[in-house]
């Protein structure tokens, strides 16, 4: 019986002499893992290998290592990140931690799929201002509906902001001082009349869009990067809450306005 | 409203008609007593309940129940199944297990994607026949505009096993003289009379049922999102029963490369 084979252009092994099943050598995209790759490589350069099949410059590097420490943490009021704490504040496990923060930081408000969705529009609308204009402002409906709602806001910027916030300023100009690619600088230079098109400010998914598109990679690879990078913060604050324990997280001490409250009632219960 | 101010009246305070628990006292579940109101309701009415707001008679229960056991394949090469059976022999939690099974089921060529396009499909086209389009017309668009139907075709096989079982049910309970019902065959007609070829699938006799009941897209969507679990738990049994590890184990020559040779980092 012959065993279906897995195909990859990533990954290859080569087997230990006495078992089949463990690998001797490990090649990515090429390079031997831990005999090449382990002590001369930083965790940096190694995802971007993983992910574009190629080491990235010093200053692609520098770029995505910027974008991994903006993205790593936004703190217990972000979405994702609280959906963390819920889980690790009740003792949860650590995977489902992960989980609840990776579903909600997987939406389209703030999340992964914004990023997606931004780095389309980065795609199709490059450094034309026009065409940003005119895609930022349709309010077009796809016509077939999706397991994903239509956006409700221009992908990138954040409907509930006043201005655009000071670190989102801060890792922009870095980013774009670190970039080998035009959407960064071009960013830097058209924010505020986008924002002011928009009527709302640039957030982080916006520029991490524009980082990622100069970096290179695709939208999918985007929003799975999005995802990954900010896993770190969502797993500090769950062991946090978990550590802190229940009875300092707040839950009932929520105001809570029931707006079709039938009332107390009675029932006849046999207790036996 | 924009900017913060929209934030600003919602921090701190929740309004809901979903429900509230009272600890200790009673719980309100969209209008309802949970513990008196709906204390008849079996599990799946109070699932139907919980997203539509509507109570739904025993054969509509029957129908719909029976949606959900006839995805119920406990197979354990299936790619949703896979990942409990490897849940499973990696010694994870069941819960982990098939809240991860369930997430991959929010799938494009099967599961959640393929739910809401097959219904959508259906609510649109029976709009348009409505307005007086044609239904070859709408097929043409459809397929001219996206190059596939949902709920039309199947990967891996042709037939639908579930197919005469369902439509075998829902004539005994009086469910195949709906509208969508009937479009959806008739959407198979065409597509088998043209050049197409394509066999309805289970997906849009399903979302038809669902459709004649007045579930929209979005709630059948939400539907069925439970419609695996059932075929998913025995792989994950299994596989934690089975000495660990023994689940589809791949040798290390199992992983065709196709990428480039081999080079150095320095």
């Amino acid at each position: 019986m012959s065993v279906p084979t897995i195909r990859s252009k990533i990954w290859s092994e080569q087997a230990e002499a006495d078992n089949p099943f463990a690998a001797a050598g490990c090649l990515c995209h090429g390079y031997d893992v831990y005999g090449d790759i382990l002590g001369k490589a930083s965790w940096i350069e190694y995802l971007y290998l993983l992910f574009r099949g190629e080491r990235p410059t010093s200053k692609q590097a520098k770029l995505l290592e910027g974008l991994a420490i903006a993205v790593a943490n936004q703190g217990p009021r972000d979405h994702s990140v609280n959906a963390a704490m819920n889980g690790g504040v009740s003792g949860s496990t650590y995977a489902s931690c992960l989980m609840a923060a990776l579903a909600v930081g997987a939406g389209q408000l703030g999340g992964a799929h914004e990023v997606y969705i931004a780095m389309e529009y980065w795609n199709r609308c490059g450094q034309n201002l026009e065409l940003w204009k005119k895609e930022l402002l349709s309010s077009e409906i796809p016509e077939r509906a999706d397991i994903w709602l239509p956006m409700e806001h221009p992908p990138g910027f954040d409907p509930h902001g006043a201005s655009c916030a000071t670190p989102v300023k801060q890792t922009l100009n870095y980013l774009s001082a670190a970039s080998e690619g035009q959407a960064l600088p071009w960013l830097v230079q058209h924010r505020e009349e986008l924002e002011r098109v928009v009527d709302c400010p640039l957030t982080m998914t916006g520029v991490a869009a524009a980082a990622l598109t100069d970096l290179g990679f695709t939208p999918p690879q985007g929003e799975m990067l999005y995802l990954l990078l900010r896993l770190p913060g969502a797993a500090v604050h769950a062991l946090e809450q978990e550590e802190l324990g229940w009875r300092r997280f707040p839950v009932f001490s929520y105001t809570l306005e029931l707006q079709d409250d039938p009332g107390p009632k009675s029932a006849e219960i046999n207790t036996l | 409203m924009k900017g913060p101010r929209l934030l600003l009246q919602t921090e701190g305070r929740l309004t809901t008609r979903m429900g509230a628990a009272f600890p200790g006292e009673r719980v309100v579940f969209r209008g309802q007593d949970l513990h008196i109101d709906l204390a008849d309701m079996d599990w799946m009415a109070l699932y139907l309940y919980s997203i539509t707001g509507r109570r739904f008679n025993e054969a509509e229960l029957t129908a719909l129940n029976a949606l959900w056991k006839m995805t119920s394949y406990p197979e354990p090469r299936l790619w949703n199944n896979r990942v409990c059976a490897l849940a499973g022999t990696a010694r994870s939690t069941g819960v982990l297990a098939i809240t991860a099974g369930m997430a991959v089921s929010e799938a494009g060529i099967y599961g959640r994607r393929a739910s809401i396009r097959a219904i959508d499909f259906l609510v649109r086209t029976k709009k348009e026949i409505d307005r007086g389009a044609g239904l070859l017309e709408c097929i043409k668009k459809e397929l001219e505009q996206y190059r596939n139907i949902y709920g039309y075709g199947r990967p891996l096989t042709r037939g639908d096993e579930r197919i005469p079982h369902l439509l075998k049910l829902i004539k005994a309970l009086g469910f195949d003289k709906g509208a969508y019902v009937h479009l959806a065959f008739e959407v198979e007609r065409l597509l088998l009379e043209g050049r197409w070829r394509l066999y309805m699938n289970f997906s849009a006799l399903a979302s038809a049922i669902a459709a004649d009941m007045g579930l929209s897209p979005r709630e059948y969507y939400l539907f069925m999102i439970p419609c695996f679990a059932a075929g998913m738990l025995p792989c994950f049994v299994e596989a934690s029963e089975k000495p660990e590890g023994t689940f589809l184990p791949l040798a290390c020559e199992r992983i065709d490369y196709e990428g480039v040779a081999r080079r150095s980092w320095t």
